[in-house]
């Protein structure tokens, strides 16, 4: 690949169930590169996760997804109330999800830990009451 | 095993048919989706009984095979119309989750 491809996701703020079109757009596309299927289904866990978060926490934001010959990097940016303690975050376990998003079976602590866990490289830039941009790479 | 030996197995009801050819590699119990999303094995056999859309998006993102949905779970029709558009196989059962995983489990045998 002589050029990065870079695609680009509004994700709305107010409809649960449409979470997780972005991420699936981004799995087809991925797999239609005939990439690696390991490496297709850690992007895929570790965007779902963000877009997630980013409707349950942040009434939506956007995500940028550039792939290069060597490196798929996720920004996922939002406009939301940041995150006030990123280490406690980052905890399993700890969650600030209300409780609807609960009973949907989301919202019990894994999000952050999760996109770590599958991303090779992840950034977290938060500031209360202005937005958190969180930056991931999967090496390919 | 493939979907199709679970199909012929006769022991759930079919909802969504997917791709019958799809290996199954093990079964796979998790109510959580959160968890799910961390831990589902890709071409797992899903038993749960969280059964909604978010269901059918983790299936879809982490490669399970097929789901399951016990206790009498049922899909909504939007939901089950969004499943065929995926191809993500759907049986349901009344029996309670471990009866149906190990249900599956025998079939390796």
């Amino acid at each position: 690949m002589d050029e990065n491809l870079v695609f680009n996701y509004t994700i709305s703020g107010d409809d649960f169930t449409r979470a997780g079109e972005a991420s699936s757009d981004v799995k087809n596309k991925l797999k239609m590169m005939g990439l690696d299927n390991n490496i297709i289904r850690k992007v895929a866990i570790a965007m779902y996760e963000g877009e997630i978060n980013m409707v349950i926490h942040a009434n939506g934001g956007t995500i940028t997804v550039e792939i290069s010959a060597d490196n798929i990097r996720m920004i996922l940016a939002d406009t939301g109330p940041g995150i006030a303690d990123i280490d406690k975050a980052m905890e399993q376990g700890y969650s600030t999800a209300p409780e609807e998003v609960r009973a949907l079976g989301f919202g019990a602590g894994m999000g952050l830990p999760n996109m770590k866990k599958y991303s090779d490289h992840m950034e977290i830039d938060s500031t209360v009451g202005i937005g958190t941009t969180v930056t991931m790479d999967i090496h390919i | 095993m493939t979907i199709q030996t679970l199909i012929d197995a006769g022991i759930f009801s079919l909802k969504v048919t997917g791709d019958p050819s799809k290996n199954i590699s093990k079964v796979f119990c998790c109510d959580l989706l959160s968890i799910a999303m961390s831990k589902a094995p890709a071409e797992g056999a899903w038993v749960t009984v969280m059964g909604n859309k978010n269901t059918l998006a983790v299936a879809s993102l982490t490669d399970i095979s097929c789901i399951i949905l016990a206790e009498g779970i049922q899909l909504l029709p939007d939901d089950l119309a969004c499943a065929e558009r995926e191809g993500i196989t759907v049986f349901t059962t009344d029996l309670p989750i471990f009866d149906a995983a190990l249900k599956i489990q025998e079939l390796f045998a």
